[in-house]
Order: C-alpha cells, then sequence, then structure tokens
C-alpha cells in the first residue's frame, strides 16, 4: 500500500477516498459562474430534507401509532407536554409545504432553462422519482394526526384505487389492509412515512446528485462550460462549488429560514392551507366533513381528477387523467425537440406558453380547494386540457420555434 | 425574462386574490371575536366561566390544571377552589362533570370536546357561536343558533343575555337570517354579557393553543437573530465572490 500524502489525511486517503470524494463533489467540482436566483432551490431542498428528518426523528419519540392513542398523542403529548414539542411539530408541518414549494421551483427552474435536456435525462428521472416518493410521503404523513381531514383525505384518494375496473376493490382493501381505514392502515402508513419511503428518497436524491455531478450543471444560458476550458483542463466560467456555491448558498438558506420562521412562529397553519382547520378535530369514520379538501400541494392534480367526467358511474377516466398529467413530466426530455436549452434563446412566444401553463397550473391548485361548480368545474376544464396540450403538443410547436443565437460562454 | 417573471407574478397575485375572494362568502357572517390571549385577567374569568358553565356537559381532555395555573398566573389554592368542580388532582385534565352515558341519555350524544374548538372552528365563529341563540319554539331546547343551525345545545346564557328573536330580511324573495336582536332584558347589561362571552372565547382561545403567545415573542427574536445571520453571510459571499468575473 502506497501512500500518496503524510499524517492522518494520508493513512485515511489509503483506505478511503475522504480527499477524493470532497474534491470531486465539492472543492473541484465546477460549477457555471452565472448562476441566478432559481439556482437556490436545489441546496434548500436538501436542507428542508434535513429539516424533515431531523424533526421526524424527534416526533416518531412521541407518536403513538394508534387510532385510539393518535390523535391525542400529537395533540396533547406532542403539542402540550412534550417539552419544544409543539416547535418541532410546526417544523415538520410547516416543513411538509415548504418541501414541495421548494421542489415545484425547483422544478420549475428546469422548466425554463432546460436542465432536462441531453445529457441531463437520467438527472430528471431521478428528480421526478424524488417527487413521486415526495407525494407518497407527504400522502402518508397526512394521515398520521388521525384528524378528520387525514381520514377523509385518505378515504378519498384511497377510494380513487377502487375506481380501477376490476381489480380496484380487491387493490384498495390491499392498500387499507382492512375494509375501512383503520389501524391497520395507520400502522401501515407510519410504517412506510418513518422507514421505506425516507430511505428511498435519499437514495434517489444520491442518485439525482450523482447524476448531476456525472455531467456537470446547467446554467441559465444553457451552454455546456466544459466545451471552453483552459490548459489546466477547467471549465474557463467554472468556479468550485465550495467555497463559491456553499457561501452563496448560506444566503440562501438564511432567507429560506426568514419566511420559514415567519409561518412556523406568527402562522403555523397557514390560513388552512398547511394544517387544516378540520384537523383539530379527532377522525370520525361516521361524520363526513362539509368540505372535503387535499393539502395544497395535491389540490392541482386533484381538480384534473374532478374535471375529467365520469363515464357509466365511474371515475376511472379522472383517475387516469391525474395519473397522466404526473407520468407525463417523465417524457419531458424526449417531447421538447428543441435543441436549445435556455428559454432566453427560445422563442418569445415559448415564454408566454410557459407564463400561461404557470398560471392554469395555479387556477388548478386553487380549484382543487374549492368545492365545485359548473362554472369552476368548465374552468378546470379548459386549464386540464391547456396542462395536456402543452406537453402533448410538444413535439410539433418546438420545431416550429425560432431560436436566437446561443452564446459560446456563459454571459 | 425580468418581464416574464413580472408578468407571472402579477397573474399569481391576482389569481390568488380572485381565489380568495370566491372561497369567502356564503353562510351567515361572522362577527369579530377581539379576543387578547395575553390579558391575564380575561383570561382568568374565562376560565371561570368556562368552569361555571362549560365544565358541567364539556370536557377539555387535553388541558391540565396546573398548566392553567402556570400559563395565567394563578395559585394552586386557586384553581382548585374554582376552577376544579369534580375535584380531580392538580395534575390532572378538565373532565366534564356529567359522565358520557348520562350525556348520552339526555341529549343523544356525547358533547364534544372543547379543548381545540377554537382552532377547529375560529374564535369568530365561537364569539358569533354563542351570541347567536335565539328563541324558537320549535326546538326541544326553546331556542336555535344563527350560525349553528339546530344545534343541539341548550341556549345556557338565557338568564344572562334574555330573550333573544331571529332578524330576517327578504332577498329575491326568500327569508334570510341576518341577526338576532334582545327582546326581553337579561340579568346582565349587554356589554357585561359581551365582555363574559369574549372572555370566554379568550380562554377557549388559550387552551387551543397554550403556547402561542410564546410561540410570537419567540418568533421575533428568531427574526431578528436571522437578520443579523444575513448580514454576515451576505458580506462573506461577497467576500468570496470579489475575484469572480
Amino acid at each position: 500500500m502506497e501512500q500518496k500524502s503524510n499524517g492522518l489525511m494520508g493513512w485515511i486517503d489509503a483506505r478511503y477516498p475522504a480527499t477524493k470524494t470532497w474534491e470531486k463533489h465539492l472543492a473541484k467540482y465546477y460549477t457555471p459562474k452565472n448562476f441566478n436566483f432559481w439556482y437556490f432551490f436545489g441546496s434548500l431542498a436538501f436542507m428542508v430534507l434535513v429539516i424533515q428528518i431531523l424533526s421526524g426523528v424527534f416526533l416518531t419519540m412521541f407518536y403513538k401509532p394508534d387510532t385510539a392513542l393518535a390523535f391525542q398523542s400529537v395533540e396533547m403529548g406532542i403539542m402540550r407536554d412534550v417539552e419544544w414539542g409543539w416547535l418541532i411539530r410546526y417544523f415538520h408541518s410547516t416543513g411538509a409545504s415548504a418541501f414541495f414549494i421548494v421542489v415545484y421551483l425547483h422544478m420549475f427552474r428546469a422548466l425554463i432553462y432546460g436542465s432536462y435536456k441531453k445529457p441531463r435525462e437520467l438527472i430528471w428521472i431521478f428528480g421526478m422519482l424524488i417527487f413521486l416518493a415526495l407525494m407518497a410521503e407527504g400522502f402518508m404523513g397526512y394521515l398520521l394526526p388521525w384528524g378528520q381531514m387525514s381520514f377523509w383525505g385518505a378515504q378519498v384518494i384511497i377510494n380513487l384505487v377502487s375506481a380501477i375496473p376490476f381489480v380496484g376493490e380487491g387493490l384498495s382493501t390491499w392498500v387499507r389492509g382492512d375494509f375501512v381505514i383503520g389501524d391497520a392502515t395507520l400502522n401501515r402508513f407510519f410504517s412506510l412515512h418513518v422507514a421505506a419511503i425516507p430511505l428511498i428518497l435519499v437514495g434517489l436524491i444520491f442518485a439525482h446528485i450523482v447524476a448531476l455531478h456525472e455531467v456537470g450543471s446547467n446554467n441559465p444560458d444553457g451552454v455546456e462550460i466544459k466545451k471552453n476550458k483552459d490548459e489546466n483542463g477547467i471549465p474557463k466560467d467554472g468556479i468550485p462549488f465550495h467555497p463559491y456555491y456553499s457561501v452563496k448558498d448560506i444566503v440562501g438558506v438564511v432567507v429560506f429560514l426568514m419566511f420559514f420562521s415567519i409561518v412556523v412562529f406568527f402562522m403555523p397553519e397557514m390560513f388552512g392551507y398547511f394544517i387544516e382547520h378540520a384537523n383539530f378535530e379527532p377522525a370520525n369514520p361516521l361524520k363526513t366533513p362539509e368540505h372535503i379538501a387535499p393539502v395544497w400541494y395535491f389540490t392541482p392534480y386533484y381538480s384534473i381528477l374532478r374535471a375529467v367526467p365520469s363515464i357509466a358511474g365511474s371515475a376511472f377516466p379522472g383517475v387516469i387523467a391525474m395519473g397522466a398529467s404526473i407520468v407525463i413530466l417523465f417524457f419531458l426530455p424526449w417531447l421538447d425537440r428543441n435543441p436549445v436549452k435556455s428559454i432566453r434563446y427560445r422563442a418569445g412566444w415559448y415564454k408566454i406558453l410557459i407564463a400561461i401553463f404557470v398560471v392554469t397550473f395555479i387556477i388548478l391548485g386553487i380549484l382543487g380547494t374549492l368545492s365545485p361548480t359548473d362554472g369552476r368545474t368548465l374552468l378546470a376544464q379548459i386549464c386540464t386540457v391547456y396542462y395536456f396540450a402543452f406537453f402533448l403538443l410538444m413535439p410539433f410547436y418546438t420545431k416550429l420555434e425560432k431560436n436566437k443565437p446561443v452564446p459560446e460562454r456563459t454571459t | 425574462m425580468k418581464k416574464t417573471i413580472l408578468i407571472l407574478l402579477l397573474t399569481t397575485i391576482a389569481m390568488i386574490s380572485t381565489g380568495l375572494v370566491m372561497a369567502s362568502g356564503g353562510g351567515y357572517p361572522k362577527s369579530p371575536a377581539n379576543v387578547d390571549v395575553d390579558d391575564m385577567a380575561s383570561l382568568q374569568r374565562g376560565a371561570k366561566v368556562f368552569s361555571d358553565y362549560c365544565l358541567s356537559c364539556h370536557s377539555a381532555k387535553f388541558v391540565r390544571f396546573n398548566r392553567v395555573a402556570d400559563d395565567l398566573g394563578m395559585t394552586e389554592a386557586e384553581v382548585m377552589d374554582n376552577l376544579n368542580p369534580l375535584g380531580v388532582k392538580f395534575g390532572n385534565t378538565m373532565t366534564a362533570v356529567m359522565t358520557e352515558d348520562y350525556a348520552k341519555e339526555s341529549f343523544g350524544a356525547v358533547p364534544p370536546d372543547l379543548s381545540l374548538v377554537a382552532r377547529s372552528r375560529g374564535v369568530d365563529w365561537l364569539y358569533t357561536y354563542l351570541t347567536g341563540f335565539y328563541a324558537d319554539s320549535s326546538k326541544t331546547t326553546g331556542h336555535n343558533n344563527a350560525i349553528f343551525k339546530d344545534v343541539g345545545m341548550p341556549n345556557i346564557f338565557w338568564k344572562q343575555e334574555g330573550v333573544k328573536e331571529a332578524v330576517y330580511e327578504e332577498h329575491d324573495g326568500t327569508k334570510v337570517l341576518v341577526g338576532v336582536k334582545v327582546v326581553e332584558k337579561g340579568t346582565m347589561a349587554p356589554e357585561e354579557f359581551d365582555t363574559m362571552i369574549r372572555d370566554l372565547v379568550a380562554f377557549l382561545s388559550y387552551i387551543g393553543e397554550p403556547n402561542q403567545s410564546y410561540r410570537k415573542s419567540l418568533g421575533v427574536y428568531v427574526l431578528v437573530f436571522l437578520f443579523v445571520f444575513f448580514g454576515l453571510a451576505y458580506a462573506m459571499k461577497k467576500d468570496y465572490w470579489k475575484d469572480v468575473h
């Protein structure tokens, strides 16, 4: 065994790639120097993950996954009797919504700067899998406080499974572990929420970052910095991630924590969007709430589900549409045929299409929190059509774009 | 690009505001409760009203007497003598005097636990509800409620409040309930009664989240810390980045 350097680090490096990993992923990971506002959300998502894991560990110490005890263990145990339990619970409940806000903005960044395009298709796929795992994590976590919305929200979603022809009933019973949502359901959701899905999430995030560091980061100009290297093989437009982006991301983290703290300390319910008012009543299978709305981060898809008319009394077409609205995102790298990555050098009308897409997505989200009326359903249908047309027609309209010249170097 | 962001921002704001408008409206109007959970005298009076009137039938089973004493600045003796009709231990929780079996027999259902009612319903709703009873001879309790139609709870404050009557207005040919008014004076002056109800709602708000005042005061320090931290972090970023062109 040969040691390249002396001392403790030399001893370790001869046995474990400590310095090598540090350099490959941080100190000598060359990152485009022109990152803007939108590039904070990757590191922020990672930080929210850490908040969720740490707060979750402590909540798990006091939570009781038992339908007779769950509500009390949260609302009396954690919120009142456990020292600082209320703060840890608000970190976790606010963190759940913050995770989705940050991830939605992170995905929007990828959309406008073409970060999903060759050679970054796998980063996008891993990212979409993270998004799916996150939705499962959020959904199962929401059942645990065993409030009215926990119960009825889960009821609505699990009933969607039973809309699948032939196998639906059996499948939904299999998911619940019972014919109704009960103790068996709560226990398995707890297990999946605190063990299985977090492990999957961490694994997928690892793959997401390994894939990113293999091909290098995209940037707001969509130029490949590896094409222009100096005599030492260092990209001319690149700067080492550490210390440049580590110190910059700290600023982003502090600003994020300010918004996060405003919610945690001054409006933890966030007007009933982060913690729904009805969830302060314990789950009662005999009393259906007047209005059942999923948590805000699911409402765009819930709107799509409701916008599709049922056929022969079966909500199955809506379920298909809801599933398709997520699945279609996986294909984005192949739907967009324009070789230019960044929106800066794409057609003006493409910017407008994206702007309308964002607006329709927000409208779908708002409609999903409201009870349907004829007018609202029509609006949801129009938005649903646009949502799918935006992606499905992409292979055609992206070929018609008149691009602006893309610079050789970052600007 | 800047223009796009601007357009996005504006449309988003427009959408959210229309969304909020669409979400609100409908139903009987709520009156603002205007409660102050930092007013210890109000909370103490509210605790007494709660114990004298509510605790006969309702529980607040997540609320411990010793915690109430601590938070409201009361001694153990004061709490045990005035707020604890069942005489349970100081560290125990507020349990209804009436047994659940008896409640089921007399009302057909167990009255809901009030530990979190201020969080599930909101303080404005509670204030409107408690002041919204009116005489209705068609009901077995003799009363109905403006914001909670056909509620099973009797109007326990009728002696203090007096007899109220519903006020209707005609809207497109249908009678709409718009308010209630006193037609026969009670033992309390209207202002006195109003204060009592606000004290009670303040106490309900407090037991809904006993930490709420501390939470907000702590939040101010956290934000001041983050503000200072931001200055330092920003200066460090500037310093590291000065050689990047």
